[in-house]
C-alpha cells in the first residue's frame, strides 16, 4: 500500500502539486488520470523518488520514504518495476539483456543460468519468445511496451507504475497492453499505479481511479462511477472525445 | 550566476560519480566497452593527424630557415619540442573534444530523453556512476594515445625532413636530442592526465542535464565541444605557468 498525505512540489516557484492526499490500494489497478499539466507524471516520478517533494509524505507500506536509509531504498528499488511512455529500453541491449537487466545488477554473477531461465519465462509470459536476440530498433511499438513490462517483472515487483502504458499504439495493441498489465498485477499480485489519459484504459483496467486537475485530487472512485458522476470537471475530461460523448447522449435518449 | 550554477552542479555530478559504486562485473564490462570506443577507436584519427602536424612543423620549420648561421639541427629540435609540448597533448586533446566529447554527450543525452536514465534510477542504480565513472577510467589510458601521437608526429617531421631533403638523417637525430630537457615529458603527461579527465567529464555534464529533445542532444554536442575546449586551453595554461615558469 502506498499513501500519500499532503503533498506538495512545484518548479521556478510554480507549484504543480498542491496537497495531494491519496492512498494507492495494495493488488489493484489504481489509476491517475487528468489532463496535460494536471501533474500526473511529477506524482508519479516523487513516488518513485526521481522528484523531492517540497512537503508532504509518501509512505510506502506505512514508513515514510524521507525516513529510509539508503540500503532501505535500494531495496525498495527492487519491489519497483516501472514502464515507461517511451518503453526507456537500452539500446545497445538486446531483449533478453534488456530483460536480464535489472537482475543482473543486483544478483551474484554464478546465478546466471537461473537468471536466464527466469528471462525466458518472463518473455514467454509477455508473448515474446523468439525475439531473444533482437534489438529494441528491430521490434515494433507493442513489442517494445512488452519488453518493457516484461523488465518491470522479472524481479517479482511489489509495486508496478506504468506512465502511458499504451501511448502510441494502436487501439487494439493498446488493449492488449492495458490486459496484460491488468492480468499481471492479479497473478503477481502487484499494487498497480498507471497514470493515463486513455478513457478506454480507465474502462478497461481502472480499478481505483484518481483524477487530478491543476495539480489538486478533484475525484476519486472506480470505474463504476466515474460514468455516473456529476462532478463536472471529471465530466469535462471524462466526456473530452467524441465516442464518448456519443455514448453518453445514447445514454440520454434510452438507446 | 548560470555560470555558477553549472560549475556547482559539474561538481556535485563528480561528487554523485564516485558514489554508490556498481556492481564490479558489470563495471568490468562497461569500463571494456568505453575503452574500445573512447580509447581504440581514436587511434586511427589520431595517428593520421599526428604524422601530418608532424611533417606540416618541420616542413614550416625548414622553410622558413633562410639564414645560413642557424643550423639544420633546429628543424629536428623545433619539431620535437612543439610536438611534445603542444601539439601532441593540448592539439589532440581539442580534437578529441570533437570526437570523444561528442559522442559521450550525445550518447548520455540520448539516455536521458529516452529516459533510460530514469531507468536506471529506479532500479535502484547510481546513474552517475554507471554512465560516467566507465569514461574516467577508460580515459585513463589516453595519455598512451598521447605517446603515439608524440612518436607518430616526430616520425611525420623525421620523413617531411629527411625524405624532403631539407637535413641529413643524421643531423636530424642529433637535433633531436639536442638539450632534451626530461621534465617537458612530465610536463606533458602532467597535463594529458588532467586533459583525460576533462574529456570525460565535462561532456558527460552536458549529456546528464541537457533539457529536450533530440534537437537538444545536437545543441548539447556542440556546447559540450565549446566548453571542453575552453576548459582544456585554460587548464594547458595554467598547467604550463605551474610547471614550466
Amino acid at each position: 500500500m502506498i499513501e500519500i498525505e499532503n503533498l506538495h512540489k512545484g518548479f521556478d516557484g510554480e507549484e504543480i502539486l498542491k496537497g495531494i492526499n491519496y492512498t494507492f490500494e495494495k493488488s489493484k489497478t489504481n489509476l491517475i488520470i487528468g489532463g496535460s499539466g494536471s501533474g500526473k507524471s511529477v506524482l508519479l516520478k516523487c513516488m518513485l523518488g526521481l522528484l523531492t517533494p517540497e512537503k508532504g509524505i509518501i509512505k510506502y507500506d506505512g514508513k515514510p520514504y524521507s525516513e529510509f536509509t539508503e540500503d532501505e531504498k535500494k531495496d525498495l528499488s527492487k519491489q519497483i518495476g516501472m514502464i515507461f511512455q517511451g518503453g526507456a529500453l537500452f539500446d545497445s541491449m538486446t531483449v533478453e539483456e534488456n530483460v536480464m537487466f535489472p537482475l543482473r545488477m543486483f544478483t551474484h554473477r554464478k546465478k546466471k543460468k537461473q537468471n536466464l531461465e527466469r528471462v525466458r519465462e518472463v518473455l514467454k509470459r509477455v508473448n515474446l519468445e523468439g525475439s531473444e536476440k533482437k534489438l529494441p530498433s528491430e521490434i515494433s511499438g507493442g513489442m517494445q511496451k512488452r519488453v518493457s513490462i516484461a523488465r518491470a517483472i522479472v524481479n517479482r515487483p511489489k509495486y508496478l507504475f506504468c506512465d502511458e502504458p499504451n501511448s502510441g499504439l494502436d487501439p487494439k495493441t493498446a488493449t492488449v497492453i492495458d490486459q496484460l498489465i491488468q492480468e499481471i498485477t492479479h497473478e503477481y499480485d502487484i499494487t498497480t499505479i498507471i497514470i493515463t489519459h486513455d478513457m478506454n484504459s480507465v474502462l478497461e483496467i481502472g480499478e481505483k481511479i484518481a483524477f487530478l486537475k491543476d495539480g489538486v485530487l478533484a475525484w476519486k472512485g472506480d470505474k463504476s462511477q466515474i460514468f455516473k458522476t456529476d462532478d463536472e470537471a471529471v465530466t469535462d475530461f471524462v466526456y473530452s472525445s467524441n465516442l464518448f460523448q456519443k455514448v453518453r447522449e445514447a445514454q440520454k435518449q434510452g438507446l | 550566476m548560470n555560470y555558477l550554477h553549472s560549475i556547482g552542479e559539474y561538481f556535485l555530478m563528480l561528487k554523485g560519480t564516485f558514489n554508490r559504486m556498481t556492481k564490479g562485473s558489470v563495471l568490468r564490462g562497461l569500463i571494456l566497452k568505453e575503452l574500445d570506443d573512447l580509447i581504440i577507436g581514436s587511434m586511427g584519427i589520431v595517428a593520421f593527424l599526428s604524422f601530418f602536424i608532424g611533417a606540416v612543423v618541420a616542413l614550416q620549420t625548414a622553410l622558413n630557415l633562410n639564414n645560413p648561421l642557424i643550423p639544420k639541427t633546429l628543424i629536428a629540435y623545433a619539431a620535437r619540442q612543439s610536438i611534445i609540448l603542444e601539439f601532441a597533448p593540448t592539439f589532440i586533446s581539442i580534437i578529441m573534444a570533437g570526437k570523444v566529447g561528442s559522442y559521450i554527450t550525445s550518447s548520455i543525452g540520448s539516455m536521458n530523453v529516452t529516459e533510460q536514465i530514469d531507468a536506471l534510477e529506479v532500479m535502484g542504480i547510481n546513474s552517475l556512476n554507471y554512465l560516467i565513472f566507465p569514461k574516467i577510467i577508460a580515459m585513463l589510458f589516453y595519455p598512451f594515445v598521447i605517446a603515439i601521437a608524440m612518436f607518430l608526429g616526430v616520425f611525420g617531421a623525421y620523413a617531411a625532413a629527411v625524405f624532403g631533403g631539407f637535413v641529413p638523417p643524421d643531423l636530424f637525430v642529433q637535433g633531436l636530442q639536442e638539450d632534451f630537457i626530461p621534465f617537458h615529458l612530465v610536463y606533458a603527461f602532467i597535463k594529458t592526465f588532467l586533459f583525460a579527465f576533462i574529456l570525460a567529464t565535462v561532456p558527460a555534464y552536458h549529456g546528464y542535464y541537457m533539457k529536450g529533445g533530440a534537437l537538444e542532444v545536437g545543441e548539447a554536442s556542440t556546447t559540450s565541444f565549446v566548453w571542453t575546449s575552453v576548459v582544456i586551453i585554460i587548464t594547458n595554461y595554467a598547467v604550463t605557468q605551474l610547471l614550466l615558469s
